[in-house]
């Protein structure tokens, strides 16, 4: 309909229907800022793969990681991956209250998943397994460590959008940060799918 | 001209319901097929490591990589709603451009580094009692 109105705007219709799709090149920049997170994961879990059977004498994955709490940890970011699901689909109705709801529900998720993980490094520190025991704990710390801090900023960033999305509803703005955040949030649990199988399940069976 | 460009467009993302973000969002049931296949492709690694299922080490970890791999499809497709057409293909460019380095990363630092530790000279038994 407003496609009329842009009609002179040759360049947007010759690539893709700019009034169907007006902002463009927002989510392909952040698909690509995404990719480029994707290798500092890569060589984050390359070192891992080289540095992680030199235990330095110290403790190795089986004496350290606790599988039934890796399991819940995993169970909270997925589940949070479908609350923020339910959050875009209530977004696409237009209904508010629900996706103030959803989005809540989808931060509790993810604090749940990072205090489990605090919890857990607390622990390994507390047992005199901290990042500066061997190259295989400094590797270990520095992937899962990086993969906690992305979902801490997804939080906050989360927490910011919320507020946004209270103070000035559903604008096209705010639904656009919606799908930045939406992607970068299930891109950190696509990531953590790497981690529990790579680091903790193979860990513990090295 | 212009109206029927539009009229095509929405028929190649098949929705018509005229809100700004067509692609960045799926239907219930995407989701809640995503969820359920990463529930499955989540629980049966974690039983088969924790209640020691194969007898064989290596068998145990070629099945959960793969589920792993698997898994991660899921999540492109169900909640990334990843396909060849989402932002004229330049998507899929990215990621099979990424997937590439991600491979040469990890397959190249494991064979340089496995080999040079194949070649490092042997440890003297007086070394390594002696070692710290």
């Amino acid at each position: 309909m407003s496609n009329h109105a842009t009609t002179t705007l040759d360049a947007n219709e010759f690539y893709d229907s700019g009034a169907h799709h007006p902002e463009n090149g927002t989510m392909l920049g952040f698909w690509l800022y995404l990719m480029s997170d994707c290798l500092i994961f890569a060589v984050l879990f390359a070192t891992y793969a080289v540095v992680g059977g030199n235990y330095a004498a110290g403790p190795g994955p089986k004496d350290l990681f606790d599988l039934p709490l890796v399991a819940l940890n995993t169970s909270f970011l997925l589940l949070s991956s479908i609350t923020y699901g339910f959050a875009m689909l209530e977004m696409a109705r237009q209904r508010k209250t629900a996706v103030l709801g959803w989005l809540a529900v989808t931060g509790l998720f993810g604090a749940a998943f990072i205090g489990l993980e605090l919890y857990e490094f607390q622990h390994l520190i507390h047992e005199g397994a901290g990042p500066q025991r061997s190259a295989f704990l400094s590797a270990f710390f520095t992937l899962v460590g990086t993969h906690g801090l992305h979902v801490t900023f997804g939080i906050v960033w989360l927490i910011t959008l919320m507020t946004q999305v209270q103070k000035h509803g559903l604008t096209a703005a705010n639904i656009r940060r919606l799908g930045c955040l939406s992607l970068f949030w299930h891109f950190l649990d696509v990531i953590w799918i790497g981690v529990f199988t790579f680091v903790y399940l193979m860990g513990v069976l090295r | 001209m212009s109206a029927v460009d539009s009229h095509e467009s929405e028929n190649v993302h098949g929705h018509g319901d005229g809100h700004p973000m067509g692609e960045a969002h799926g239907s219930f049931r995407e989701y809640l097929t995503g969820f359920l296949l990463s529930v499955v492709l989540t629980a049966i690694p974690f039983w088969l490591v924790m209640g020691d299922v194969l007898a064989s080490k290596q068998a145990t970890v070629l099945v959960i990589l793969g589920f792993a791999v698997v898994q991660i499809l899921v999540h492109m497709i169900c909640f990334l709603h990843m396909n060849t057409r989402s932002e004229g293909g330049w998507n899929m460019l990215a990621l099979i451009f990424t997937l590439v380095l991600v491979v040469i990363t990890l397959a190249g630092s494991l064979w340089v580094m496995y080999h040079m530790n194949e070649n490092m000279m042997p440890a003297s038994a007086h070394e390594m009692r002696n070692a710290p």
